[in-house]
C-alpha cells in the first residue's frame, strides 16, 4: 500500500546508501530536493535489488513527483511555474 | 542545501555541461544487433540477467572507460562480467574464447 497520497510534499532523500556495492536509480540532481506527489504509479519489484539478481525483492510503491526547476537547480533562468515530474520508489522519499 | 557531491556516478549527467551531440541516423553494425540479441535471450529466455543488472554494470565501468566506450561496447562488457560473475561463463573460458577468435580475426585480415 502506497505511504504517500497525491499532493503530499515530500523530500528526495539524499543518503548514499550505506553498504556498497549498491545500484542506485535516483538522479544525483534531485537528490535532497522537495516535490509533491503528483500520482502513485503503482507497486514494482525495486530496481535496485533486481540490479543484483536478487530472486524474491519486494515490491515498492512508485509515484510520479513533481519538481520545481527552480528548486533543483540555483542558476535557473526559466520561469517560477516550470516543472519537471520523475518518477521515484517510496525508499527515496520522506515527508516534509 | 546541503548535498553530498562525492555520490554522483559518472554515468548520472544530469544537469552537467556536455559537448555536442551527433544527431545523424546510423545504421547499427551485425556485432550490435548480437549484442542486443544476446540480452534479449539472457533476459526474456533464459532468465539468467537482468535489466537492472545490465544497468549496474555499465554503471560500474571506470569513468575513462564508460566516457569512451560506444552504447553496445558498454552493453558486451557489462553482459560478459554479469554472465563471469554468475558463474556462467569462467574467465579461463573468455579469456580462450577471446584469444581463438582474435587469431581467427587476424588470419581473415591477413587473407
Amino acid at each position: 500500500m502506497p505511504q504517500f497520497t497525491v499532493g503530499e510534499k515530500v523530500r528526495v532523500l539524499s543518503q548514499w546508501p550505506p553498504s556498497p556495492p549498491i545500484h542506485c536509480r535516483t538522479p544525483y540532481y534531485i537528490r535532497g530536493c522537495p516535490g509533491v506527489i503528483e500520482r502513485y504509479c503503482g507497486d514494482f519489484a525495486n530496481p535496485e535489488e533486481l540490479a543484483f539478481g536478487r530472486v524474491d525483492p519486494i515490491n515498492l510503491s512508485l509515484y510520479r513527483v513533481r519538481f520545481k526547476q527552480l528548486d533543483l537547480w540555483k542558476s535557473y533562468q526559466g520561469g517560477i511555474s516550470d516543472m519537471i515530474d520523475i518518477e521515484i520508489y517510496e525508499n527515496w522519499l520522506e515527508k516534509i | 542545501m546541503e548535498r553530498d557531491f562525492t555520490a554522483r556516478g559518472n554515468h548520472d549527467m544530469g544537469g552537467l555541461t556536455a559537448g555536442e551531440i551527433n544527431k545523424k541516423e546510423h545504421d547499427y553494425a551485425l556485432w550490435e544487433k548480437r549484442v542486443d540479441a544476446i540480452m534479449v535471450l539472457l533476459t526474456n529466455d533464459l532468465k539468467i540477467m537482468t535489466v537492472d543488472q545490465l544497468r549496474k554494470g555499465i554503471e560500474a565501468l571506470p569513468p575513462d572507460a564508460y566516457d569512451k566506450m560506444t552504447y553496445y561496447e558498454r552493453w558486451i562488457s557489462s553482459i560478459t562480467n554479469g554472465l563471469v560473475e554468475a558463474g556462467v561463463i569462467s574467465p579461463e573460458e573468455l579469456r580462450s574464447r577471446m584469444s581463438k577468435m582474435s587469431s581467427e580475426y587476424i588470419q581473415e585480415e591477413e587473407s
